[in-house]
């Protein structure tokens, strides 16, 4: 089987270097709704819901929900070291990015392609904020 | 983003590590807006909530030594010793992350009203001013009611913003983004302050984020009804402002709340909406165990009407009667008499908390009463029913709710 590899631009929220299997939500995240210990989503009706956020890149829309159970929800996940490796965003707000600070994951968004085409599921994906790339891998 | 030269030397460290951590912070937010540079700030409000990741945050700043630059008041925990004396059940664990953040927000030097409506009496902007305001009633309000201008931030960003004295020029601190993007045609009679609740958590929810724009309001809103709207449009959707032109302070006109744009989308809000949406909140009815109320913080206006309802009357032996209010308020309440006849029906007047704080732990399994729908969202309780403030006394005193 042939694998390719795309590199692409991307602009740095949070600096660091993070990769892992690609997990794509085309829905908004709120990390509040998922499982503490596991990193499983818990959100009735979310198209990730039953889906592990662990170590994953984790390619999503935009975050939500008030901003104390936003941010105390990924803290919670990093805690117990289910958090995701790196987070590449569409829209970023200034919850999100306080979040990702917490927790020191890299959060990247501007990615010189739409992350929802360029990024699939399964892709395994590395994001370099500090050079601002993003690596795809398929199979 | 352009930093000055002092701004960089807080940035590498020069001006100790905790003022660089709140920097790095405020950096990154920059980044993500493309903001242009930093702008200096005359006040702050930290939404504090005695949680693990607000911890984190304070102890970072204050261990690093960090000192707030700014006024910079603190939202709601709970006070240890009083919920002690009351419950015997608040877990361990919980109590000291609550004691440590209490403890780490002293050291940073913030103000420590634990207020979550801190710009009626702790910490008010004035019109123009550029702030830094977090909790959900607090960025609207100020935005909107005071006309000063803030961004709708986090807990963290807030507190940076207070000890670095500066915020990055984003957002609503730029005027074109300040303008209006949704017309709200009220047709319906708005009432009383449940009725701005009712409004403001059906608008939240229809336009989710954005500015909305009000036309129909025929009267002046109350300070109380104020806060309601802004409270439950930030909970049911992400609203940091809106304009009521005539009785709001920066727009005058509907035009110019809109910046002589058109309107991205239109909503005609009538009496069967908000019908609605107190059918909506109303799940169930029967015996009730608890009756929260402030939240937000009551004023001492609704203070005095609690008091006023319940003069001479007692509350069912089965339930247990809060009413959640700042230091500042219950100090002036009990000086007027207020507390004395709440107490005296057999309700209670509590500082420093919120319904969202791990102190209610006693009432996980039972079912309670409010006027705030905000109180149903956090789910620390079994079931809530959401109605007009007479109903809840009217509850408390029956012990069930028909």
């Amino acid at each position: 089987m042939k694998s390719s590899e795309t590199v692409l631009k991307c602009h740095k929220i949070i600096g660091g270097c993070g990769e892992g299997e690609a997990l794509v939500s085309h829905e908004p995240i709120c990390f509040y709704l998922t499982d503490p210990k596991t990193g499983v989503v818990r959100e009735k009706g979310h198209e990730l819901a039953g889906e592990n956020l662990a170590g994953k890149v984790l390619v999503f829309p935009s975050g939500k929900a008030s901003s104390v159970v936003q941010i105390d929800g990924l803290f919670k996940l990093a805690s117990h070291n289910v958090a995701p490796k790196a987070m590449i965003v569409k829209d970023v707000e200034t919850v999100l990015v306080v979040s990702a600070f917490m927790v020191k994951v890299p959060l990247v968004d501007r990615l010189e392609r739409d992350p929802f085409e360029a990024i699939q599921t399964g892709d395994f994906v590395k994001v370099d904020a500090e050079k601002g790339t993003v690596t795809i891998k398929r199979q | 983003m352009y930093l000055t030269k002092e701004e960089e030397r807080i940035l590498k460290g020069e001006c100790g590590e905790g003022t660089q951590k709140a920097m790095e912070l405020l950096v990154a937010i920059g980044d993500a807006y493309d903001a242009e540079k930093m702008i200096p700030i005359s006040r702050a409000h930290a939404a504090s909530s005695g949680q693990e990741g607000d911890l984190y945050f304070v102890e970072l700043l204050a261990n690093g030594g960090a000192r707030c630059k700014v006024p910079t008041s603190t939202n709601p925990v709970y006070d240890i010793e009083y919920f002690d004396d009351l419950f015997d059940f608040i877990p361990k664990d919980e109590a000291e992350v609550a004691r440590r953040v209490m403890e780490a927000y002293k050291r940073v030097g913030a103000i420590l009203s634990w207020s979550c409506v801190p710009y009626l009496a702790e910490n008010i902007p004035l019109y123009g001013e550029t702030v830094a305001f977090s909790e959900s009633s607090a960025t609207p309000y100020v935005n909107s009611v005071i006309g000063a201008r803030t961004n709708r931030e986090a807990a963290q960003s807030a507190l940076a913003a207070g000890v670095v004295g500066k915020t990055p020029k984003y957002g609503l601190h730029i005027n074109e983004n300040r303008k209006g993007t949704h017309l709200i045609k009220v047709e319906a009679a708005l009432k009383d302050e449940f009725d701005y609740t009712l409004l403001g958590y059906y608008v939240g929810k229809q336009i989710g984020y954005g500015i909305p724009v009000f036309t129909g309001v025929t009267r002046q809103p109350s300070t109380e009804e104020l806060i309601n709207f802004c409270a439950m449009s930030n909970v049911s959707g992400a609203i940091s402002m809106f304009y009521i032109p005539g009785f709001t302070i920066e727009a005058k006109t509907v035009k110019e709340a809109f910046q002589g744009d058109t309107p991205v989308d239109e909503i005609t809000v009538t009496d069967r909406e908000l019908k609605q949406a107190c059918e909506e909140l109303q799940t169930i009815s029967g015996k009730i165990d608890f009756v929260m109320l402030g939240c937000p913080h009551y004023t001492l206006k609704q203070v005095e009407e609690v008091a006023r309802l319940l003069d001479g009357k007692k509350i069912h032996d089965g339930v247990s009667f809060w009413v959640c209010t700042s230091a500042t308020t219950k100090m002036l309440a009990e000086r007027t008499g207020y507390v004395d006849i709440i107490e005296r029906a057999g309700g209670h007047v509590v500082v420093d908390t919120c319904i969202d704080e791990p102190c209610w732990i006693a009432y996980k399994n039972k079912v309670g009463m409010t006027d705030s729908p905000k109180c149903a969202y956090y789910r620390r309780f079994k079931d809530v029913i959401v109605s007009r403030l007479q109903d809840c006394i009217e509850a408390a005193i029956k012990g069930k709710c028909e």
